[in-house]
This record gives structure tokens, C-alpha cells and sequence, in this order.
């Protein structure tokens, strides 16, 4: 029982990081990127406003560096809960 | 040694390369021929699967829609690499932990039902197919131009080669082979990208020359794109103009498609462990996102020297300083060769309507009327012609009235006379207009092919796969025989290549356009039951068979209803145009609506339907924890 309660706990956790991890992979890419955008445009990058470059670059960057994130405190996670392999 | 010879002398050594790495590792047991005994590491796993996702779409066809749309497109450089976000949270390291070979095996044994396994396929060879078509597209358009055939001619030798690798390698000789491509393809792409960036911007780094400053003139190099397209009466470049709806919900289908693209899972199949399939997710989008990062650039600086060229001031940042390119250049000139190459193909055309020996390129508003004209012209009938050439010349003087600016009304300009510019022959003609050295165009030529008969070839093993292993061997003859099933496998493959070769002579869009319908598809189908599979313990299989069923066949009639059925042009129930859609919603981006319809029927139908037995709901708690996870098993 106490096994199940451990990876219901280890589930529990593991979603609450997935859940902050979306919330910014939404917003730099469809808010930032893209509904957001006016509210950027004072901000001028290179000939452009802000908004264009999280649209183009900036949300393919924040991409690499959430995944490698969630690898690092899942590895963690996973140790913490005796679930590694 | 002349152009010609050069491309071909290095588009067959590096197929030398890739056949030779598929043939020296063979497959020998089915094991192999699908996953590749798992023994490959996620760096290497993560380069192999860039170079399965990066397609001649992405290579291709994708800087051209960008460099013709400008900041609209950027749904494609989102679009494609936050797929890879969610498939690290939320799906590699399950379907990894759950530990068999296919996509369809997963459904069918979560979903505890033949049935679903079965439409499972169905989705899968319905994805997978459609994207096979639009890398022939792509292999058309590079076998063509280099070889200087016709644009089918070029289509039977591509896939001629990718039958030969495919067929032979197996997944394991196709994981070293896509690594050598990853490579080629690298390459290929961001040489150009270098020298070009140091031409425009004096910074050899493309996607930081992007906002840096123009050295001919001085200004922010966007702004001066900016202010160089809307000379030409073309909407300003890095600004906003379609729908913010349609731009979101087609960024939406282009990343939950990435997670649900059967050849794509298939490789976190292949890693050692869990946490392995985690970080070759990482790994991907890091090797992903080094031509992603440069493919906005590329995009906007071809359109910058595609326009320069027809517009020679616009080197200096004034457009109309210097008249537009001579007609005599054009056919003569040593500079403008690649676009008498590109003419053979008809890829590109032009014609002096006005006959002042200029070619004028610029946007006349007019297409619609053009097109009214010449039907006009055809019907043969006078009083019509009168009419249509009447609204084509009042269309025109409105344009004219219009551009800031341009000497068009003393110049006496009769409409576009740059009269065909396919999107994508950007990247692959973008050396040329560069004037960068034959080499470099030769290197090009090879990382185009090598984009897209990698992607090619991995979706033909996601194809027999799917066919011999879950249809023939999971379904149908249980008993066949581990050569028998192989058979089967390599004749699935043939038989895929040959019908997306015969849709991809008549493709539905650009490439990659044909292959974000294949997104939109993966999205509605496979993203949604997968997902369900691992995050609810409640559906089962009643309610993720309707939503397979409702998701896709929503999506697909969407398509054929805009596209034609089966892609067949002159079929289609609707216009395929903006004002047309069903609350402006492209066909491409009907994916993500037919992912919702797919969630709501299946949670819908779990909702009255039974709980799933006991066995199953011990398989989702099992996923969900690393600890565990052997080698695959393959029964």
C-alpha cells in the first residue's frame, strides 16, 4: 500500500512540473509569439519588435532549455522516489 | 568542370556514403530491422531523429514560405520544434517504459482491443502516407532541377533510392545513415546561410545577422526589408496580417502533430532507458534547432536578394535609384544564369507584358483579374474579354495609384512580370542568387535529398511496421514467420512508395504545406489516444475508438472538402480561400479542432461506457514510473 501511495506522490509531483513547464512553453510561443505581441511592440529588437523575435528564435530557444529542465528534475525526481532505474 | 557535373559528383558521393552505411549494417532480425536492439545513445539517437523530422519540408520548402510570408509563417518554425516539449513531458518516456515496438501496438494493448490496433494503423498509414507525399514533392523539385529533367522524371529516380535503403537498411543501418545525413544536411544548410548573412549583414552568425544591420545601407536589416517589400507594394514583411485564430490553431496542429507523428515515437522506442528517452528528446531539438535558428534567416534574406536582383538599387536601400533588371541581362547574363536554369524547370518564369525590355517585379493586386481574363480568353467570347480586360487595367491603375513612390505610371507598367516564383525553389536557388561558389550549390543540392529521403525512409519503416508487425503478424496471421513477416514489411514499403509517388505528381500545396496537412492529421488521430492511454485511467476502449474515428474522419473530410478528394485537384466541394473556411480556419489547422472533438467524444463515450479491466489500469500505473524498463519484448 505504502508502494502505492509513493508513486501516487511521485505522479502527483511529476504533473505539477509538467503543468509549470506548459505554462511557459504557451507563453513565450502563443503569448509572447503571438497574442501578445502588441503588448511588446515598444520593446525593439534589430528593426523588429520583441514579439517577432520570441515568434522566430526566442521560443525555439526557451524550447531546448524546458526540456533539458524537466530531464534534470525529473532525473531528481525519480532518485527522490526510489522510481530510477 | 561545368555545374552540372559538380552536383551530380556530389550528390552521388553522398549517396554512396548512406547506401554504404546501410548495407554494412544490415538488418538480420526483425528485432533490429524495427528498433535497432536499442543500443543507441540519446546524442546519437537525438541527430538521427532530426534528421527523420527535418524533411524536405523543413529543409526545402521552409525558409520560402517564411521569406514570401514573412512573420505569419512563423507558426512553422514554432509550430515544429514545440512538438518536441510535449513529446518529452508528456509522451517518449511512457511509451518508452511501456516498452514494444509500435505506435498501434500501445493503443491495442492499452485500449485492451484488436480493433483499436487496427484503426490505429489505419491513422498511422493515412499520416504517414500523406507526409511521404510532400517529401516527394521536394525530392521532384531538387531531382529536377539538378539533373535538368522533368519535374516527374525527377520524382520516379528519388524514389527509385529511397526503395533501395529503405528496403535494405532496416532501422539500424537507417539510424547511422540518418546520422551521415543529419550531418549533409547541416552542412548544406547553414554554409549558404554564412556566407549570405556576411554578404547582407557583415555577421557570420545567420540568426543573429537576422536583426543586425544592412551593409549596404546602414539601416536594421528587417527595416530595410520592410521598407524594400512595400516599395514593391508587398505587405511589410515582419508584420502581422492573418488571422490571430487560424495562426494559433495551426501552431497548435503543427506541435501536437509533431507529438503524435508515428516515425518520430518510434525512435524513443530505441533508447537504453526512461530517463534516455527524456533527453533524446532534448537532444533532437537541439539539432533541430540549429537549421531552425537559421531558417528564419535564410527566408528573409533570399527575399531580400531575390528582390535586389530584380531591383539592382536595392543593394544600396533605394529601391527605384536604379532601373529594374533588363530583360537582356536576364537571358544573357553570366550573374543571372540560375534563372534561365530555373525557367527549364518551370519553376520560375517571367515575361515583358509591357515591352520596355525591363522586367518589373512587384506586387499588382491583380491575380484574381488576371485569372478572370485569361478564362476569359479561352471562352473566346468578345464582349467578355472587354469586360475582364476593363476590370484587369482598372485593378492595375489602382495598384499604381497606390505604390509609394513608384515610377509605375510613367513607366507605363502592365502588371507582375515576374510571373511564376515558386516558394520552393528559395533555399535551393539561394547560392545562385547569392553568386556563391559552385561548390556551394552542389552541397545544397545534396543536404536537400538527403532531408528529404531521410524523412522518407523513416516514415516507410513506421509504414511496414505498422503493416507486417501489428496488421499481418498482431491481427491477422499470428503464425507468420519471422522471414514472412520481414516480406511483408519490405513489401508494405514498396507499395507506399509507389502510391505517394503517384499523389506527389499532383501534389496539394508546396511541400510544406502538403506536409502540415499530414500534422493536422497526426494531431486529430494519434496525439489525442496516446495521450489518454497515459493520463486517464478512465477511457477505454469504446471511448478511444469513436475518438480516433471522430477526430480523424472530422479532419480528413475538412481537407478533401477544401483540398479535393484524395488531393485530386477540381474535386474539392469548396474554395480553398480564407473567406471560404468555416470561421476562417485553414484545412491545415482543422487538426487541432479535430484533436478537441477527438478528446470530447472519447471522454464523452468513457463517461457511459465500462471502467477498463483491472489488468489495464495496473498497465497506465506501471508507464507511469521509470523503474523497470527492460528491453523491449517483442510479443
Amino acid at each position: 500500500m505504502s508502494d502505492r501511495q509513493s508513486s501516487n506522490a511521485y505522479w502527483q509531483a511529476n504533473l505539477r512540473i509538467i503543468y509549470i513547464c506548459l505554462a511557459i512553453w504557451a507563453l513565450v510561443s502563443y503569448g509572447f509569439g503571438i497574442i501578445l505581441r502588441p503588448l511588446l511592440s515598444g520593446i525593439s529588437v534589430g528593426g523588429t519588435d520583441l514579439g517577432f523575435w520570441f515568434a522566430q528564435q526566442g521560443s525555439i530557444l526557451c524550447f531546448i532549455a524546458l526540456i533539458f529542465f524537466y530531464t534534470w528534475r525529473m532525473n531528481r525526481l525519480d532518485a527522490e522516489h526510489g522510481v530510477d532505474e | 568542370m561545368s555545374q552540372f557535373t559538380l552536383n551530380l559528383l556530389v550528390i552521388t558521393a553522398s549517396f554512396a556514403l548512406y547506401i554504404g552505411i546501410a548495407i554494412y549494417c544490415r538488418a538480420k532480425s526483425t528485432a533490429e530491422f524495427y528498433a535497432a536492439n536499442r543500443g543507441v545513445g540519446p546524442v546519437m539517437n537525438g541527430m538521427a531523429t532530426a534528421a527523420d523530422w527535418m524533411s524536405a519540408a523543413s529543409f526545402i520548402s521552409m525558409a520560402g514560405l517564411i521569406a514570401f510570408t514573412g512573420y505569419d509563417n512563423s507558426t512553422y518554425l514554432m509550430g515544429w520544434t514545440g512538438g518536441y516539449v510535449l513529446l518529452a513531458l508528456l509522451l517518449a518516456p511512457y511509451l518508452r517504459k511501456f516498452g514494444k515496438f509500435t505506435v498501434p501496438e500501445f493503443i491495442g494493448d492499452r485500449f485492451y482491443s484488436p480493433t483499436a490496433r487496427i484503426i490505429g494503423v489505419i491513422c498511422l498509414l493515412i499520416v504517414s502516407i500523406t507526409y511521404v507525399i510532400g517529401q516527394m514533392t521536394g525530392v521532384g523539385v531538387t531531382f529536377s532541377r539538378y539533373l535538368e529533367v522533368s519535374n516527374a522524371t525527377g520524382l520516379w529516380i528519388g524514389a527509385g533510392l529511397v526503395f533501395c535503403y529503405a528496403v535494405l537498411g532496416g532501422m539500424k543501418g537507417i539510424t547511422y545513415t540518418q546520422v551521415a545525413q543529419y550531418v549533409v544536411l547541416i552542412i548544406a544548410y547553414t554554409i549558404p546561410a554564412v556566407f549570405i548573412s556576411l554578404q547582407l549583414t557583415g555577421n557570420f552568425l545567420p540568426p543573429l545577422g537576422l536583426f543586425g544591420t544592412h551593409e549596404g545601407s546602414g539601416v536594421a536589416f528587417l527595416a530595410q526589408l520592410d521598407g524594400l517589400v512595400t516599395d514593391l507594394g508587398f505587405r511589410a514583411y515582419t508584420e502581422h496580417h492573418n488571422s490571430t485564430l487560424d495562426m494559433v490553431l495551426f501552431t497548435m496542429a503543427l506541435m501536437i502533430g509533431t507529438a503524435g507523428l508515428p516515425h518520430v515515437i518510434i525512435r524513443f522506442f530505441t533508447v537504453p532507458k526512461v530517463s534516455d528517452a527524456r533527453k533524446s528528446a532534448g537532444w533532437a531539438l537541439v539539432f533541430i534547432a540549429l537549421l531552425y535558428t537559421v531558417a528564419p534567416a535564410v527566408g528573409s534574406m533570399a527575399r531580400f536578394n531575390l528582390t535586389a536582383t530584380m531591383w539592382p538599387g536595392a543593394e544600396q536601400g533605394e529601391t527605384f535609384s536604379q532601373p529594374a533588371v533588363s530583360l537582356a541581362d536576364i537571358e544573357t547574363s553570366e550573374d543571372l544564369a540560375w534563372m534561365r536554369n530555373w525557367q527549364t524547370t518551370g519553376l520560375l518564369n517571367w515575361e515583358d507584358k509591357n515591352g520596355d525590355g525591363l522586367i518589373q517585379y512587384y506586387n499588382d493586386g491583380a491575380a484574381a483579374q488576371a485569372t478572370a481574363l485569361a478564362a476569359a480568353r479561352t471562352s473566346g467570347d468578345q464582349a467578355a474579354i472587354d469586360t475582364a480586360q476593363a476590370a484587369y487595367d482598372a485593378r492595375l491603375a489602382e495598384t499604381h495609384a497606390a505604390l509609394p513612390g513608384a515610377p509605375a505610371v510613367e513607366q507605363n507598367w502592365a502588371g507582375n512580370e515576374l510571373t511564376t516564383v515558386n516558394n520552393d525553389i528559395m533555399v535551393l536557388a539561394n547560392p545562385e542568387i547569392a553568386n556563391l561558389p559552385g561548390w556551394v550549390i552542389a552541397i545544397v543540392a545534396a543536404g536537400g535529398l538527403a532531408a528529404a529521403l531521410s524523412t522518407a525512409a523513416g516514415l516507410l519503416l513506421a509504414i511496414s511496421g505498422a503493416v507486417s508487425h501489428d496488421l499481418i503478424k498482431g491481427t491477422l496471421r499470428p503464425n507468420i514467420s519471422e522471414k514472412g513477416e520481414l516480406m511483408a514489411a519490405r513489401v508494405s514499403m514498396a507499395a507506399s512508395i509507389l502510391v505517394a509517388t503517384l499523389l506527389g505528381l499532383n501534389p496539394p500545396g508546396f511541400a510544406a504545406q502538403t506536409v502540415a496537412l499530414a500534422f493536422g492529421l497526426a494531431a486529430s488521430s494519434i496525439f489525442p489516444v496516446l495521450m489518454m492511454g497515459i493520463f486517464s485511467k478512465r477511457v477505454g476502449k469504446e471511448g478511444a475508438i469513436a475518438g480516433m474515428i471522430a477526430g480523424m474522419l472530422s479532419t480528413i473530410l475538412y481537407i478533401f472538402a477544401y483540398k479535393g478528394w484524395f488531393f485530386v485537384a477540381g474535386t474539392n466541394m469548396f474554395p480553398d480561400t480564407p473567406d471560404a473556411w468555416l470561421f476562417g480556419i485553414s484545412p491545415a489547422s482543422f487538426g487541432t479542432i479535430g484533436a478537441v472533438i477527438n478528446f470530447a467524444v472519447a471522454f464523452g463515450v468513457s463517461a457511459v461506457s465500462q471502467r477498463p479491466p483491472a489488468h489495464v489500469q495496473e498497465l497506465v500505473e506501471s508507464i507511469r514510473v521509470p523503474r523497470g524498463a527492460g528491453g523491449a519484448v517483442a510479443h
